[in-house]
C-alpha cells in the first residue's frame, strides 16, 4: 500500500508522449531514410500550424468529455463561425474585434443549445449535438457553396501567419489557451466540479454540485474553443469557409485526440496536457505522411484505423482495471 | 440506563414511515448523546436503513418528531442533513477514485482564495483531519481509487468531519473491511468518540457492537423493540430480542421424508474469487434454502451455478454426471434455470409485453420458426398456471406488481423444463399477498421433482420454506442445518458469534 | 409442473403494435394530403409508383439501421458504405453486362462483412459504436478514393443499373411498377418477417437490458454483431438500387447515414434500444420522403434537408424524454 500511496493524483498521461516521442523518432528514421527532412523549419511550422486548429478544438472537446458529455457538432459550430467572422469583418481592420466577438458569440449560443439538450431536456450527448450539427449543417450548405466574406487583414497577418522562430502566433495562442484550460480544470471550483460530475454524476450531487449548470457551462466553453479555432481558421485561410470544419474531420480528429490524451470517454479522468500531447501526436503522422508523401487517402483510411484503435485500447484498459 | 446526559444530540420520537400504504417504520424512539456509540441492529428488512435514511435527509418521516442539538428539524435532502452538522459513511462509498483525498474530502466545498481553489488549504486542512483521528500517515494527495476499502473509509469519515458533522452515521462499516483492519476502525470510532461526536453505529455483527457501542437499540419489522445499555444483555440475549415472532402457519408444507430423491446437483470444493471450498448436494424434490448476511456469498453461490460468474476450481455434477457451468447459456442447456434478486435490473425486459419476457429463454435457447404457435400456447398456459395478473400478455411488464413480474420469470424458466431451479430472493419487494403464491409455486416445483435452492433474507421465510439451511459467511458454508431449526441458528452461523449452534 | 385450470390472460393481437404506428400514419397522411392539396396528380398512379421507387433506398437503409438501433447501437458507416459500394460495382462491371449478377454476390458479401467488422469490433472490443461506425466511414470513404485513384473508373452496365432505373411498364391501373419497388417490397417483407422471429424479438430484448437477456441464455454479442451484419447487408441491396438509378459518384451515399437514422427515429423507434418496430422504421422513412418532396414542390432548397433531419431527431427525442418525465 505504501508504494501505491507514494503515487501522485494526477498523473500527466505520460503514455502519449512517450508515443509521440516514438512516433517522432521512427518519423524521422523513414523521413530520411526517404531522403526528405522532418525537422525543417517548414514542416516544423505546418505541423504547429494543423496542432493549433485542431488543439483549439480538442481543448473544448476535453472538457466536455471529462465531464461526462460529448459534442459531434464542433465541426460545424467552427465551419459557422469562420463565416460570421470573415463575414463580419468584410476585409475591415476595425471590424476584427467585434467580427471575432460575433463569431465567438454566436459559437457560445450554440453551446448553451447543446447544454440544455443534454441536461435539461435530457437527450443523449451524442445524438443533441449529432442532431445540432445536422441543424448546421443545413443551414451551412443552404446559404453558402463556396467560400465567404474576408477575414479582417490584420488578423490574417498575425494570427494567420505570423510566427516567433519556428512558433506560430497560433500556436502560442492554442497554448494559451490549453493553459487557461489547464488552470480551469485544477484550480477552479468550476473545474472540480466538472471532473466530479463526470466521474460520478451521483457523488457530486450528494456532495452539493450542481451538475446541469457545470456541465451547461462545459458545453458553452467547447462550442467558445470551436468558434476560436474558426477565427484562426479564417484568418489562415482569408474567408470564411463552410466546409473546413467536417472536411478537416474536427470532430473525430478532436475525440481521437483527447481519447489519446488519456481521457476516459465516460468521463471524469483526463486532462489538457494530454490532450496537448495527443492532438502533437496527430499532427506529427500526418506530417510524416506529407514528408512520405503518403496519398491522401491512404491517410484518411489510417486515421480511422487510430481512431477505432486508441479507443479500443482505452476501452480494454478501463476493461482491465474494473476486473 | 445509565443517567441521561442534559442535552442529547439527535432526539427522534415516534417515527415512522410508509411506501404506497405499506408501513415500514413505525413509532421509533432513538436518542444519541455526544461521544455516545449507539449501535441499531435488526435482521434484514427491520427497517435499519429506513430509519438511517430518515436521519440522514434521505427520506422525510411521515409521523414522529426529530430534534438535532435541541432544534425541531425536518430535512430537505442530504445535503441540508449535512449542513445542520449530520454525517453519514454509506456501505457504497460516494468517493470519486480518481481523484485525491482532499478533492473527495472538499468536493463541494472547496476552499477558494480569490476566486481560485486554495489548494495549499485544502491539503493542509485535510492533513489536519487526518491527523486529528489519527491517520496522519494517509497523504492528502493520495488518488482514492489507489487506497484499500479501509482507507477508503477513513476518507469518507474525513469526508463528513470537514463539514462539521456533529453525528455519523456508519451503515455497516464494516461490511468490507478484512479483520485486521476493524481493529483500526475501532481505533477511529472510539478517536471520534473522544472528539464528542455522536455516532450512530448499523450493524449486523453482534461482536462488533458489544466492542464498540454504549447504548443498543434493537429494530423488528419496522418497529422499535428496546433500547438497551450494552453492559446489561449478553449476545444470545440480544439476538432473541432480534428475531423470536412466532413462525406462521402459511407456508406450504414441507417435503414428506420419501419425497427428496437422489442427489440431483453435487458440488466439491468450488471456488472462484468470492467462493472458497463450496461443497454442496442438491437433491430432486427438496427446497434448499441459503441463508447469511448480505455479502456473505449467497448470491454467488447461484451465479457460479448459472454460469453467470463461474466456479473456477473444483467439480460440479449434475445427476451423477460431471458438468461444465461456463455460461448462462451452458447452465440452461443443462437444465439450470436463476431466477434473480435484482429482478428490475436483470430479471425482466422493462418496456417489453409479458408474453415476450415469458418468451425469452425459449426463444434464446431453442429458437424456432415452425412450432411456435405450439410454444406459445404452452408459454400462455404457464402464465396462467402462475397465475399471473395483467391488462394482457401485450402489457408491457414494467407495469406489473413485483409479484407479477416475478410470476413471469418463472413461467419463462418453466417453459425450458428445468430439473434445478436456483432462487435469489424470490420474494423480494413482493407484497404479502403474492408471496405466499410464489412460496406455494416453490414448493409445488420441489413436490413436481425440481432441485430447489433458494436464498433469502427473511428468516422466516427461510425457515418456512426450507427442507435443509445451510448458511453461507466469508464466501464460505458456514454450516448447514435441518428443518426446524430457529432463527437463532441461523443468525449464529451467519455472524459467527456462537458455533455450537450449528451441532 | 401441473397446470391447474386458471384464468387465461386477455389475448389482444396487435394492440400495442398497430397503437405505435398511428403516429407515423397521421404525419404520413397529412404530408401527403399537403403534398396532393399543391400537386393534385401525386397520388395518380405513375407518379406514385416513381416516387415509391425512388424512396425504395433511404426506406432499405432504414430497416438495416432499425435492427442495429433496436439492439441499442448505432451504424453511422452506411453513407459510405454506400459509396464505396457504387464506386467498386463501377469498376468491377466496368460496362460488362455478363458481370452484373457476381458483382451483386460480391456486392452483398462485401456489405456483410463490413458490418461484421463493425459488429466485432463494437462488441468484442468494446469500443461504442458511434466511434467504430464512424471510424469506418473514414477507412471506407479513404479506400474507396484510394483504389479508383481519386475518381470514379469503369461504368455500370445497364444489366445492373435497370434495378435502380427501369419498371414493368404498361401495368394495369398502376401504369408502372419500378423494379426498385418490387426489390423493396421483398426486402421489407423479409425484414418484417424476420422481426416476428425469434431472432428480431431476442434483438430487441438485447437493446431494452442487455443483462436480463445475456442471463436468459441470449448470445448478446453476437446478436448485436448480426445487426450490424443486416445493416451492412440493407446498405449493399440499396447502393445497388442507387447506382442505378443515379449513377456512379463519389457522392451517391453521402448523409444516408442520418437519413436513415432520422426515419427510424420518426418512426417511433426509440434510441438506445428495445423499442419499435420495423415497418414503423420504413414509414418513418417514406414519410421523411414526402416531407423533401413537398420541400421540393414548394421550393425550398434541398441544401436544408440536413436542418430538417436534426430537428426531427431533436424534436422527436425531446417529445419522448418529456413523456418520460412525466410519466
Amino acid at each position: 500500500m505504501s508504494l501505491a500511496l507514494s503515487r501522485p493524483a494526477r498523473s500527466a498521461a505520460p503514455g502519449v508522449f512517450v508515443a509521440l516521442a516514438l512516433t517522432l523518432a521512427v518519423g524521422w528514421l523513414l523521413v530520411t531514410i526517404d531522403g526528405g527532412q522532418l525537422f525543417s523549419q517548414s514542416t516544423t511550422v505546418s505541423l504547429l500550424h494543423v496542432a493549433a486548429g485542431l488543439g483549439l478544438v480538442a481543448v473544448g472537446q476535453t472538457m466536455v468529455i471529462i465531464g461526462g458529455s460529448l459534442d459531434l457538432s464542433v465541426a460545424y459550430v467552427l465551419s459557422l463561425s469562420t463565416l460570421v467572422a470573415a463575414e463580419a469583418m468584410n476585409g475591415r481592420d476595425g471590424a476584427l474585434l467585434p467580427g471575432a466577438g460575433l463569431a465567438l458569440a454566436v459559437s457560445a449560443a450554440i453551446g448553451l443549445l447543446n447544454g440544455v439538450l443534454v441536461t435539461k431536456v435530457r437527450i443523449n450527448a451524442f445524438i443533441a449535438t449529432v442532431g445540432v450539427g445536422l441543424l448546421l449543417k443545413g443551414y451551412l450548405e443552404n446559404g453558402y457553396d463556396g467560400p465567404a466574406g474576408k477575414a479582417a487583414p490584420a488578423l490574417v497577418r498575425t494570427l494567420g501567419y505570423q510566427r516567433i522562430g519556428p512558433v506560430p502566433v497560433s500556436f502560442l495562442l492554442l497554448l494559451a489557451v490549453a493553459a487557461a484550460a489547464w488552470f480551469a480544470l485544477t484550480r477552479t471550483r468550476f473545474g472540480h466540479h466538472l471532473i466530479a460530475v463526470g466521474g460520478d454524476p451521483e457523488v457530486a450531487r450528494l456532495s452539493g454540485v450542481r451538475n446541469d449548470r457545470i456541465l451547461v457551462t462545459a458545453h458553452v466553453l467547447c462550442s467558445l474553443c470551436a468558434g476560436l479555432a474558426g477565427i484562426y481558421l479564417a484568418a489562415r485561410l482569408g474567408a470564411g469557409a463552410p466546409r473546413v470544419g467536417t472536411e478537416g474531420l474536427y470532430d473525430l480528429e478532436s475525440i481521437a485526440a483527447v481519447v489519446l490524451g488519456g481521457a476516459a470517454l465516460a468521463g471524469g479522468r483526463g486532462g489538457v496536457a494530454g490532450t496537448v500531447g495527443g492532438v502533437l501526436l496527430l499532427a506529427s503522422i500526418d506530417a510524416i505522411f506529407n514528408q512520405l508523401e503518403v496519398d491522401a487517402f491512404v491517410k484518411q483510411v489510417i486515421r480511422g484505423v487510430i481512431i477505432i484503435a486508441a479507443v479500443a485500447v482505452y476501452a480494454r484498459r478501463a476493461l482491465r482495471k474494473a476486473a | 440506563m445509565s443517567d441521561p446526559p442534559p442535552s442529547p444530540l439527535l432526539t427522534l420520537r415516534g417515527i415512522g414511515k410508509s411506501f404506497l400504504g405499506v408501513r415500514v417504520l413505525g413509532g421509533v424512539d432513538l436518542d444519541v448523546v455526544p461521544g455516545e456509540v449507539h449501535a441499531v441492529v435488526g435482521e434484514n428488512g427491520a427497517g435499519k436503513s429506513t430509519l438511517m435514511k430518515v436521519v440522514s435527509g434521505g427520506y422525510a418521516p411521515d409521523e414522529g418528531t426529530m430534534e438535532f442539538a435541541g432544534v425541531p428539524r425536518t430535512f430537505r435532502g442530504p445535503r441540508d442533513a449535512q449542513r445542520a452538522g449530520i454525517g453519514i459513511v454509506h456501505q457504497e462509498f460516494n468517493l470519486l477514485p480518481e481523484r485525491s483525498v482532499a478533492e473527495n474530502v472538499y468536493l463541494g466545498h472547496e476552499p477558494v482564495r480569490r476566486g481560485l481553489v486554495d489548494r495549499a488549504t485544502m491539503l493542509g486542512r485535510t492533513a489536519e483531519l487526518l491527523a486529528s483521528i489519527g491517520e496522519g500517515a494517509l497523504p492528502p494527495g493520495a488518488r482514492v481509487g489507489d487506497l484499500g476499502v479501509a482507507r477508503q473509509q477513513v476518507v469518507e469519515i474525513v469526508k463528513a468531519l470537514a463539514l462539521d458533522a456533529r453525528l455519523l452515521i456508519m451503515d455497516e462499516p464494516t461490511a468490507a473491511l478484512a479483520d485486521h483492519e476493524v481493529e483500526q476502525l475501532y481505533t477511529l470510532v472510539r478517536r471520534l468518540q473522544r472528539r464528542g461526536i455522536g455516532v450512530l453505529y448499523v450493524s449486523h455483527r453482534i461482536r462488533e457492537v458489544f466492542d464498540l457501542a454504549s447504548r443498543i437499540t434493537v429494530l423488528k419489522d419496522g418497529r422499535l423493540v428496546t433500547t438497551v445499555d450494552a453492559g446489561d444483555v449478553g449476545a444470545g440475549q440480544l439476538v432473541r430480542h432480534m428475531v423470536g415472532r412466532d413462525l406462521s402457519s402459511y407456508y406450504p408444507g414441507r417435503a414428506a421424508p420419501g419425497e427428496s430423491g437422489a442427489v440431483r446437483l453435487a458440488v466439491r470444493d468450488g471456488g472462484n474469487r468470492t467462493l472458497r471450498g463450496v461443497d454442496l448436494r442438491l437433491r430432486a424434490g427438496e427446497v434448499l434454502g441459503v441463508g447469511g448476511l448480505q455479502g456473505s456469498g449467497r448470491s454467488a453461490l447461484a451465479r457460479a451455478l448459472f454460469g453467470a460468474v463461474p466456479f473456477t476450481t473444483g467439480e460440479v455434477t449434475l445427476d451423477g454426471a460431471p458438468v461444465r457451468l461456463r455460461s448462462p447459456r451452458a447452465a440452461m442447456r443443462a437444465g439450470i434455470a436463476y431466477v434473480t434478486e435484482d429482478r428490475k435490473g436483470e430479471g425482466i425486459v422493462g418496456g417489453r409485453s409479458v408474453l415476450d419476457n415469458a418468451l425469452l429463454a425459449s426463444r434464446a435457447v431453442a429458437p424456432a420458426w415452425r412450432g411456435r404457435g405450439a410454444r406459445t400456447a404452452r408459454i400462455r398456459e404457464l402464465l396462467a398456471a402462475v397465475d399471473v395478473r395483467a391488462a394482457g400478455e401485450d402489457q408491457e411488464i414494467r407495469f406489473l406488481s413485483g409479484g407479477n413480474q416475478q410470476k413471469v420469470v418463472l413461467a419463462r424458466w418453466l417453459a425450458l423444463g428445468p430439473r434445478v431451479l436456483l432462487f435469489d430472493e424470490p420474494t423480494r419487494g413482493i407484497d404479502v399477498g403474492a408471496k405466499s403464491a410464489i412460496h406455494d409455486l416453490v414448493r409445488r416445483l420441489a413436490r413436481d421433482g425440481a432441485a430447489v435452492l433458494m436464498i433469502s433474507s427473511e428468516l422466516p421465510e427461510l425457515l418456512g420454506m426450507s427442507d435443509r439451511i445451510i448458511v453461507m459467511r466469508d464466501g464460505r458454508i458456514a454450516g448447514e442445518l435441518p428443518a426446524g431449526a430457529t432463527e437463532e441458528n441461523v443468525l449464529a452461523l451467519a455472524l459467527g458469534t456462537a458455533p455450537e449452534a450449528a451441532r | 409442473m401441473r397446470i391447474a385450470e386458471r384464468r387465461r390472460l386477455p389475448v389482444r393481437p396487435g394492440r400495442s403494435r398497430s397503437g405505435s404506428l398511428l403516429p407515423i400514419l397521421a404525419i404520413l397522411v397529412a404530408l401527403l394530403v399537403a403534398l396532393t392539396l399543391r400537386q393534385p396528380d401525386f397520388l395518380s398512379p405513375p407518379s406514385l409508383m416513381s416516387f415509391l421507387g425512388r424512396s425504395a433506398p433511404i426506406i432499405l437503409l432504414a430497416a438495416g439501421q432499425y435492427f442495429v438501433i433496436v439492439a441499442g447501437e448505432f451504424d453511422l458507416s452506411v453513407g459510405s458504405l454506400v459509396t464505396a459500394q457504387v464506386v467498386v460495382a463501377a469498376r468491377l462491371i466496368d460496362s460488362e453486362p455478363s458481370r452484373t449478377w457476381p458483382v451483386i454476390l460480391l456486392l452483398l458479401a462485401f456489405g456483410a462483412a463490413v458490418g461484421l467488422a463493425n459488429g466485432l469490433i463494437t462488441t468484442r472490443l468494446r469500443v461504442p459504436s458511434f466511434i467504430t461506425t464512424l471510424g469506418m466511414y473514414l477507412i471506407l470513404v479513404g479506400a474507396v478514393y484510394l483504389w479508383s485513384d481519386g475518381a470514379p473508373k469503369g461504368g455500370l452496365a445497364e444489366e445492373f443499373r435497370r434495378f435502380g432505373r427501369r419498371a414493368f411498364e404498361d401495368v394495369p391501373l398502376l401504369g408502372r411498377i419500378p423494379y426498385a419497388l418490387l426489390v423493396l417490397l421483398v426486402v421489407a417483407g423479409l425484414a418484417a418477417l424476420l422481426t416476428r422471429s425469434d431472432f428480431g424479438q431476442t434483438l430487441v430484448a438485447v437493446g431494452g437490458n442487455p443483462r436480463t437477456a445475456e442471463l436468459s441464455g441470449v448470445r448478446v454479442r453476437s446478436v448485436k454483431t448480426a445487426a450490424f451484419v443486416l445493416s451492412g447487408l440493407s446498405a449493399a441491396v440499396a447502393a445497388i438500387l442507387i447506382g442505378g438509378y443515379s449513377g456512379v459518384s463519389f457522392q451517391a451515399g453521402a448523409g444516408l447515414e442520418f437519413g436513415a437514422i432520422t426515419a427510424v427515429v420518426l418512426g417511433g423507434v426509440a434510441l438506445g434500444g428495445g423499442r419499435g418496430s420495423v415497418v414503423g422504421a420504413m414509414l418513418g422513412a417514406l414519410t421523411l420522403e414526402t416531407l423533401f418532396t413537398l420541400m421540393n414542390f414548394y421550393g425550398v432548397s434541398g441544401a436544408l434537408r440536413s436542418t430538417v433531419q436534426g430537428a426531427i431527431i431533436l424534436l422527436a427525442l425531446a417529445v419522448s424524454s418529456v413523456r418520460s418525465v412525466s410519466r
